[in-house]
């Protein structure tokens, strides 16, 4: 089938963007929506033009490295399903694709389909793991873990880290990406010990950078590993629980993280960018 | 169960390639080598800091020379059980001693290590030379105390002094991450570099299956010696016995670390940890978390990685590739970056780097990898001195998902798991068009069932792709292109039922419906041998350091576990040791006597040279201006590659594919079209980068596959073969790691061979029929 492509076309993140059309021509069913790319560019690189920028890598759904908005949905028409695992089935002979970028103020564009998307990596940075000297684990069998809840962990842990949920929600929050990690994490008896401080940290990063979430779920069908709503419950649930239940003071944030302390000022947009945060200015 | 024909060892008589021969040819190959080389020689024994610790061990170890420093320039391995000495300057960067080659009489035992057809001899003396052995890889003593008394001989770093030691480690995988994250927690200086975004997208995140663990945790005899017997065996004897006992100890560790770090691998009721079976072996040993357990264990990495970002301890670059290796007085002291998104080209200087930058089954454009994974950061370490082992071996995954069109970008991985309940078979009749329901029993042929009746459809990979290699040449195979086999679950889902099968393999068996359209339930899976995993890689010694002092390199980019053929689930387990348990050990040994050095400063003259080559290839790369896009070479490469340096090899086509090989290498650099300038985000310049460094890396696959004249696990000659059609070793000849030096201008490579000695785990014929 022929295809009518309108592709975002921006040099850098410093240039306006605009749209550009194209087409393509000869694409069969199994093509991917990252190979209709393939197909575009090579077209483009005989002409001599310069070709799409796109995130890819593993092309098989794990590693979280592609993510494009195909119609104005994230990853394509499909619920549940990567970009690079969507085929082109679903459209017809003429039809005309529209290819953005995620679309969120805290992932900005730095090439036409290519956004940043080190936010995500700041909100992991803030509290996201479980902090264990290498050498110092004790054996794993002394400790137990029902399989149920090994089982509810790893239903968490299987975000990919795309930044889909982000792009799908008309907040640009990254609850769900946030919720995943924290649920994932306190599910386990491993979990346990920095629980609360964990949830303090990664929430006032993710305020700082991202909307807030008002529960519109979007996220949910957009999420390639089928992330469920109850992780937000859960973020909601164990913030509460660190911020009103334990009364570990005003902030209780990890204080090995050096940047949440310029948050304590409120979030980084209200506050002048040369604040230290330490009632200084640089 | 596997039997084991023990062979007799010819020439070497009844100690089989045995240690007394061994130390016997070390010290002879070693004193032709000092005196081709007496200013290293002068170097080396100049330098006080060898030490009396260092020479006891020396002389307890070889018996051979005792008094004789050793030479990095030629011998460029770590000499006892420590690291090279650090105090000596080791001009590894300067040409290999070519007269050494020349002059040093062969060993006896290596004599001869040639092909005894003459028309193939001549081709190889023309394509390659011989140069000297490479000995004192690894020490010697009990090996299931080796790794602990090596440990307590390593040198250490105070606590105080590590933050005056900066190290950078390249990629953010399993290794790189593990050891970014525990070099920093120990108070190193880290840099971290990845081409990702972020450090989680690495391509260990793709592993499906499992890990291997010497647990125990089953009652069926598995231990930590198993483990070690079984990976010694799947590799087809061609592996370095002390590391794969290293790892194999340090399997346990792995697991307990993971676990820690919030793994969410599979439980049993009890809250115990589950664990299943893998192909090659009869214990259940491989622990997962579904059929995620890379994207777990890389997670958990990455986590950590992040965690030391977010104290402020470790400067981690995202969206940099490496382009070359800085070098100064014949130490690794830097490397060579380009900022994906600006096209700056800089140097990062420190006083150790770690490579774990995967591996380079990608030469063939469609493999199982993901689309960047690339070779550039080993083979820029290669032509700056470090020498690269077996490129010819690669493992060719027989499950992956037949190519259905043109357009497919990659070959679609499907778990060996599968094989559990799945089972493999053909058409008897070449050409049969029926559908597969259609086909009676008597008309099918379940191939592995019958040629390996013990195993059956859970053989090694390497065999069962060669089994469906066999099928597919005899022009047995299924689906629309003809090129493949199926996988079929008809059998299991009447004994099991439907629902058991989707619990078991629910995910693997919709993304088969994503990938293909196709039901598994209703009819067949087409599955078909794909390129996967590279058992070769950058030589390193037993601390993972290469014949270039400074130069570490961990997992998949690495040679020295896996031998001829992987066996499943073991690469996670490489790639997690070496991260987590070996270079955080072993760089500290390399750092401690550089203490009071600063890294080089960018105005030396090797980084100035180093970062205006790289600047110049890249300039160069965009100015030829020609008309050809670099995927278009790339795949014509892949196709050269897979048609000469594929599944089954033989001299004739691997000389004819090294000359087309050069052809298309000659055309690429005359006639490659760069769309984009340099100083932007620019993919194109980016893929023929890496091409460009495929090109050359795949000429020397087939040379190596050339000159490796016998067949071994994944490496088969079709000329070397048992009259049932098994590889054919030649134990004689080639129980040894072949170690490339990269060819001098208007030279040919020089190919070094390190003899391997099986003690532990006596070499016998692989059979799982």
């Amino acid at each position: 089938m022929r295809l009518i492509l309108e592709v975002w076309r921006q040099a850098d993140a410093a240039s306006p963007g605009r749209f550009e059309r194209y087409e393509v021509d000869g694409v069969t069913d199994e093509v991917s929506m990252l190979e209709l790319l393939d197909m575009l560019n090579a077209q483009l690189v005989a002409e001599g033009r310069e070709p799409v920028a796109f995130d890819h890598d593993c092309r098989e759904g794990i590693c979280g490295t592609c993510g494009l908005m195909v119609n104005g949905r994230p990853h394509g028409p499909e619920d549940f399903t990567p970009a690079c695992l969507q085929r082109v089935r679903t459209f017809s002979d003429g039809d005309v694709v529209t290819l953005e970028p995620w679309r969120a103020g805290a992932f900005p564009v730095v090439r036409d389909l290519v956004v940043d998307r080190s936010a995500l990596d700041r909100i992991i940075a803030s509290g996201g793991y479980i902090s264990t000297a290498t050498n110092a684990a004790p054996e794993a069998l002394t400790m137990p873990v029902n399989k149920h809840q090994a089982e509810a962990a790893m239903d968490h842990a299987a975000c990919i880290g795309c930044g889909a949920c982000v792009a799908a929600c008309p907040n640009g929050a990254a609850q769900l990406f946030t919720g995943a990690k924290v649920a994932h994490l306190a599910e386990l008896p491993q979990g346990q010990v920095e629980r609360y401080e964990r949830v303090r940290s990664m929430v006032a990063t993710m305020e700082s950078e991202f909307g807030s979430c008002t529960n519109y779920a979007e996220c949910v069908p957009a999420c390639p590993a089928a992330i469920g709503l109850d992780v937000i419950a859960h973020l909601n649930r164990d913030f509460r629980t660190a911020v009103v239940v334990q009364r570990r003071g005003e902030v209780p944030e990890r204080t090995d993280v050096p940047w949440l302390a310029r948050l304590r000022g409120g979030p980084w947009w209200q506050s002048d960018p040369d604040d230290a945060g330490d009632g200084t200015t640089r | 169960m596997p039997t084991e024909d023990r062979r007799e060892t010819g020439s070497t008589g009844p100690d089989p390639v045995g240690a007394g021969g061994g130390a016997e040819r070390a010290g002879r190959s070693r004193r032709s080598m000092a005196r081709a080389v007496p200013v290293a020689v002068g170097l080396a024994a100049a330098a006080a800091g060898l030490g009396k610790r260092y020479l006891d061990a020396r002389a307890r170890r070889t018996e051979v020379e005792p008094a004789a420093p050793p030479t990095p320039a030629v011998g460029s391995t770590s000499p006892g059980p420590r690291a090279a000495p650090m105090t000596a300057p080791a001009p590894v960067a300067v040409p290999a001693p070519e007269s050494a080659a020349a002059t040093a009489p062969a060993p006896a035992a290596a004599a001869p290590r040639r092909s005894e057809d003459p028309v193939v001899a001549a081709e190889l003396d023309r394509r390659r030379r011989i140069g000297p052995e490479i000995h004192d890889a690894a020490p010697t003593g009990d090996i299931r105390t080796l790794w602990d008394d090596h440990l307590l001989n390593l040198r250490l770093v105070n606590p105080a002094n590590r933050r005056r030691f900066k190290v950078i480690v390249v990629g953010t995988g399993l290794a790189g991450a593990g050891a970014a994250a525990t070099l920093s927690e120990l108070g190193y200086q880290v840099e971290a570099f990845t081409l990702h975004d972020a450090p989680r997208r690495a391509h260990s995140v793709a592993a499906q299956g499992g890990i291997n663990a010497a647990k125990g945790y089953k009652a069926d005899g598995d231990s930590i010696d198993r483990l070690f017997r079984d990976t010694v065996k799947g590799g087809d004897f061609r592996a370095r016995e002390a590391d794969v006992h290293r790892l194999s100890e340090m399997s346990v560790r792995v697991i307990d670390h993971m676990t820690a770090l919030g793994v969410p691998f599979a439980r049993e009721y009890g809250g115990q940890i589950a664990t299943r079976s893998f192909g090659g072996v009869q214990v259940s040993r491989t622990f997962y978390a579904r059929g995620q357990t890379g994207q777990q264990l890389q997670i958990a990495g990455a986590q950590q990685l992040l965690k030391e970002v977010g104290a402020g301890r470790l400067k981690l670059h995202t969206r940099q590739e490496m382009l070359d290796l800085i070098v100064a007085d014949g130490r690794a002291v830097g490397i060579v970056t380009r900022d994906m998104v600006t096209g700056d080209i800089v140097p990062h200087t420190a006083h150790a780097v770690v490579l774990a930058t995967g591996g380079y089954g990608n030469v063939y454009f469609k493999s199982t990898l993901a689309k960047s994974s690339n070779v550039t950061a080993t083979w820029r370490a290669h032509k700056r001195g470090a020498l690269f082992a077996n490129p010819c071996m690669i493992q060719f995954h027989p499950t992956s998902l037949p190519l259905t069109s043109e357009w497919q970008s990659k070959l679609t991985l499907m778990s060996e798991s599968l094989r559990n309940d799945g089972r493999v078979w053909v058409p008897k009749e070449p050409g049969d068009d029926r559908a597969p329901e259609d086909i009676p029993e008597e008309d099918r042929d379940y191939y592995l069932e019958r040629m390996y009746p013990s195993f059956g459809n859970l053989a090694p990979r390497d065999i069962s792709s060669r089994a469906a290699k066999i099928q597919l040449d005899a022009g047995k195979g299924v689906g629309p292109l003809r090129n493949g086999v199926y996988l079929d679950f008809r059998d299991a889902i009447a004994r099991l039922g439907r629902r058991t099968m989707e619990e078991r393999y629910g995910n693997l068996l919709e993304l088969y419906t994503d990938a293909t359209g196709e039901d598994p339930y209703t009819s067949p899976m087409r599955i078909a041998p794909g390129p996967h995993f590279a058992m070769g890689g950058l030589w390193t010694d037993y601390n993972q350091m290469s014949n270039v002092p400074g130069l570490f390199v961990g997992g998949e980019a690495s040679f020295n576990y896996h031998g001829a053929n992987r066996l499943g689930a073991n690469s996670l387990l490489s790639a997690s040791v070496d991260g987590w348990f070996v270079l955080p050990w072993t760089v500290a040994d390399y750092l401690a006597p550089l203490l009071g050095q600063e890294p080089v400063p960018h105005d030396h003259p090797a980084v100035i040279e180093a970062v205006a080559e790289a600047s110049g290839r890249v300039d160069h790369l965009l100015g030829i201006g020609g008309t050809t896009g670099p995927d278009v070479y790339h795949k014509e490469l892949g196709q050269l590659l897979t048609d000469h340096v594929g599944v089954e090899r033989h001299a004739e086509g691997l000389a004819k594919g090294a000359d087309a090989i050069r052809e298309l290498k000659d055309d690429f650099w005359s006639n490659v079209r760069v769309v984009g300038h340099g100083q932007q985000l620019n993919q194109e310049l980016e893929r023929a980068g890496r091409l460009a460094d495929y090109l050359e890396l795949a000429e020397l696959m087939a040379l190596d596959a050339l000159d490796r004249d016998e067949s071994a696990g994944a490496h088969f000659r079709s000329e070397h073969q048992t009259e049932d059609g098994e590889a054919l070793r030649d134990d004689d000849n080639w129980t040894s790691t072949s170690a490339w030096e990269a060819a001098p201008p208007d030279g040919v490579p020089i190919r070094r061979s390190e003899p391997l000695t099986f003690e532990a785990v006596p070499l016998a014929t692989r059979s799982y029929k």
